[in-house]
C-alpha cells in the first residue's frame, strides 16, 4: 500500500478506488448474507432456540411456574431411576463409540485402499441397505434376531446358553444388544461417508508414499487416517450425541419384554415417564438440560480438540 | 551373501502379505454376514407362516402364497390404515425436504462464502444445535407447538423436520472447502448482483451436496419416530413409523397377551418392515451416486 502511495497520482487514485469497490462488494455481500441465511434463522429460532430456552425456563420453575433455583434438578438427581438411567446411556455410548470409531475406519481403509473398486462399492452397497431400517422397523427385525426360536442364529444364542428371548434381553445385555441395533443400521453410511472422504485424498500423495517403501497399513495409519480426522471426529461428535438420546430401541424392547425391562432404562425414557406418566414437566426439563449439557461439553472437546473449524478461520 | 536374507524378506513380505489377506477377508466376511443376514431373513420371512418360521431353516423360500395371505391380513388391519400411514410419511417426509432444502442450501452457502456480522456465531450455534441431542428438545417442542395450537396437525410435523443444521452445515462444508471466493470475488467485481453469483456460480456446483443433504433429511424424516409419537394423537395421522409400533404392540408374536385373535403375526410384521423401508431404498438407489463419489471428491473437482 506505501509503496502504492509513494508512486504516482495516478495509481494511488486507482488504488483507493479499488479498495472502495471491494468495501461495498463486501457490505452488499454482508447484506445478501443475512438474506440467504434468513429463512433457516426463523427455524433456528423457532425450534432450537426457543425450545432450548423454554426448557431451562421449565427446569428453573415448578407446575405454577414460580422460581424454584436448582430445586428441579436437586429433585431428579435425587430421583432413585436418574443414576441408573446415565449409568445404562455411559455404559453404552462408550462400547457403541470404540466399535463405531475403529470398525468403520479400518473397514473403509480396507474398501479403499485393498479391495478392487466394483467389489469396494458391492460390499458399501450391502453394509449401508440396513441403513434404510432405522428406527422402529430395526427394533422389529432384532427382535425377530434375538428370538432364539425365530433367528436365523439361534443355534448360536443357544451355544451361548439363552433358550428363552427373556434370558435374551436380560438387563446386562441390553448395552450389547443396542450397540448391535446401532452398528447395524448406522456403520453403512458412516462406512460410505468415510470412504468418500478416503476417495478424496489425491492419489499422488498415496503413490508418493508407496515409492516412499511405506505399506498399505503404514500409509492408512500415518497419511490416509490422519487426513480424514475431521470426519472421524465429526462422525464420533454426532454418533455421541445422538447415542445420548437413546429412546425408541430401550422403549419397544421394553414393551416386547411384557414390562419385565426398566421403563426407565435411558435418561430420555425417565423425562418421558416424567412428563407422560407422572405429568411432571419441569422435572422431564430438568433430565432433558442434563443431557443436553453433556452433549454440550461433548461437543465441544471434539470441535476444539479435532480442528473441524479450521475453515473458519481461512 | 546378499541373496539369502533377500530371499529371508521376500518370504517374510509373502507371510505378512498372507495374513493381512487373511484378516481383510475375516474382517469383511464377519461384517457381510452380520450386515445382511438379516435382511434376507427379513425379506424371506413374509413367504412362510408364523409356524413354519420357528420349524424351518431359517433361509429356506417358503411360497408365494404366503405373502399374499399376510398381504390380505395386512390391508385388513383396521380397514387399510396400512395405506393412510404411507401418505401420511410421504406427505411429512416430503414436505419438511422441501423446507429443508429452501432454507439451508443458501445459509449453508452464505455461512461459507458471504461475510457478515454475526456469522461466525450463527456457524457456532448450528454446530451446537446439531449435535445437541434433539430428542432432548421434542418435550419442549412439544409444550411449544400446544402453545401455538399446533399439535395433532401436520405442521406440527413438518415444521419441526425442516429445522436441519445438519443440513446447513454439510452444505457449509462443501462451500468452504470446493468453492473458492476469489471465484465469486471475481464475478462481483465483474458486477453480477449476489443473487446471480449464488445461483449461476454456486448452485450448479451444488449439486451433489444438494442431493446429500436431501438424501439424509428424507432418511431422517421418514425414519423419525420420537416426536410424531408424542404429537400425533389419532391413528389416522401416523406416520408409517408410529404405525409399525402399533402393529408391534398389537402382535402376540413377542407379546402372547396383546392381540390375541388378530391376524397380524411374525409373517406379517417382517412384511409390514419392508414396505415401511421400501421408500427410503428407493431414494438411496438413486442418491447412491451422490452419496458414494460425489460427496468429497465433487470438493477436489470443484
Amino acid at each position: 500500500m506505501t509503496e502504492l502511495k509513494s508512486g504516482g497520482r495516478d495509481t494511488s487514485l486507482a488504488a483507493t478506488k479499488s479498495v472502495r469497490r471491494r468495501d461495498s462488494s463486501r457490505r452488499r455481500a454482508g447484506l445478501a448474507g443475512y438474506a440467504f441465511v434468513s429463512g433457516y434463522v426463523v427455524f433456528l429460532a423457532a425450534f432450537g432456540i426457543f425450545p432450548t430456552l423454554y426448557a431451562f425456563y421449565l427446569a428453573l420453575t415448578n407446575d405454577h411456574g414460580q422460581f424454584v433455583g436448582l430445586g428441579q434438578f436437586a429433585k431428579v438427581i435425587q430421583d432413585f431411576r436418574f443414576a441408573p438411567a446415565f449409568a445404562n446411556i455411559l455404559i453404552y455410548l462408550v462400547m457403541w463409540l470404540v466399535v463405531l470409531v475403529v470398525l468403520t475406519v479400518v473397514v473403509a481403509v480396507i474398501l479403499r485402499s485393498r479391495i478392487k473398486p466394483g467389489l469396494s462399492a458391492v460390499f458399501r452397497f450391502l453394509f449401508y441397505i440396513p441403513g434404510a431400517l432405522a428406527g422402529v422397523a430395526s427394533v422389529l427385525v432384532w427382535l425377530f434376531m434375538l428370538a432364539p426360536g425365530l433367528s436365523p442364529v439361534g443355534g448360536l444364542l443357544n451355544a451361548m446358553g439363552f433358550t428363552q428371548f427373556a434370558q435374551v434381553i436380560a438387563p446386562g445385555n441390553l448395552p450389547v444388544i443396542f450397540v448391535l441395533i446401532a452398528f447395524w443400521t448406522g456403520a453403512g453410511g458412516w462406512i460410505v461417508v468415510m470412504y468418500g472422504a478416503l476417495n478424496n485424498i489425491p492419489d499422488e500423495i498415496l503413490e508418493a508414499a508407496r515409492m516412499d517403501g511405506a505399506g498399505p497399513w503404514k500409509s492408512a495409519w500415518h497419511i490416509q487416517i490422519p487426513m480424514i480426522r475431521k470426519w472421524i471426529a465429526y462422525m464420533t461428535i454426532l454418533a455421541f450425541a445422538a447415542g445420548t438420546q437413546l429412546f425408541v430401541e430401550p422403549q419397544r424392547l421394553q414393551s416386547a419384554s411384557l414390562g419385565r425391562l426398566d421403563p426407565t432404562w435411558s435418561p430420555n425414557q425417565l423425562a418421558y415417564v416424567l412428563a407422560f406418566q407422572f405429568g411432571d414437566f419441569n422435572g422431564a426439563a430438568a433430565v432433558s438440560i442434563f443431557l443436553l449439557l453433556i452433549g454440550l461439553v461433548g461437543a465441544g472437546i471434539l470441535v476444539t480438540r479435532s480442528g473441524l473449524f479450521k475453515v473458519d478461520g481461512e | 551373501m546378499t541373496s539369502a536374507p533377500l530371499g529371508r524378506t521376500a518370504r517374510n513380505g509373502r507371510a505378512t502379505r498372507f495374513v493381512s489377506t487373511l484378516v481383510i477377508v475375516l474382517i469383511l466376511g464377519l461384517l457381510l454376514v452380520f450386515f445382511v443376514l438379516p435382511v434376507i431373513w427379513v425379506l424371506l420371512a413374509p413367504t412362510k407362516t408364523a409356524d413354519e418360521l420357528v420349524h424351518d431353516w431359517p433361509l429356506a423360500f417358503g411360497s408365494f402364497s404366503n405373502i399374499g395371505l399376510a398381504w390380505s391380513h395386512l390391508v385388513s388391519f383396521q380397514n387399510g390404515v396400512l395405506f393412510v400411514w404411507l401418505k401420511n410419511s410421504a406427505i411429512y417426509s416430503v414436505g419438511s425436504l422441501v423446507l429443508t432444502l429452501l432454507t439451508s442450501v443458501p445459509a449453508g452457502y452464505a455461512l461459507a462464502l458471504t461475510k457478515f456480522r454475526g456469522r461466525k456465531v450463527l456457524l457456532t450455534i448450528t454446530l451446537l444445535v446439531m449435535i445437541m441431542p434433539s430428542a432432548s428438545l421434542v418435550l419442549p417442542l412439544f409444550l411449544e407447538l400446544n402453545l401455538f395450537g399446533l399439535i395433532g396437525t401436520a405442521w406440527s410435523i413438518i415444521l419441526p423436520f425442516s429445522f436441519f443444521p445438519f443440513g446447513v452445515y454439510l452444505v457449509y462444508i462443501y462451500f468452504a472447502t470446493s468453492l473458492p471466493s476469489e471465484m465469486l470475488e471475481a464475478a462481483r467485481i465483474d458486477g453480477a448482483s449476489e443473487w446471480r453469483v449464488f445461483t449461476s456460480i454456486a448452485l450448479p456446483l451444488a449439486k451433489p451436496v444438494v442431493a446429500l443433504v436431501a438424501f439424509f433429511s428424507f432418511v431422517g424424516n421418514w425414519n423419525n419416530f420420537f416426536l410424531p409419537y408424542l404429537v400425533l394423537p389419532s391413528s389416522d395421522q401416523f406416520p408409517i413409523q408410529v404405525g409399525l409400533n402399533q402393529l408391534l404392540s398389537s402382535t402376540p408374536s413377542f407379546n402372547p397377551v396383546a392381540g390375541a385373535g388378530l391376524n397380524i403375526t411374525s409373517p406379517e410384521l417382517a412384511l409390514s418392515v419392508i414396505i415401511a423401508i421400501l421408500p427410503v431404498l428407493i431414494v438411496f438407489l438413486f442418491s447412491q451416486r451422490a452419496l458414494v463419489s460425489g460427496m468429497l471428491a465433487g470438493a477436489t473437482k470443484g
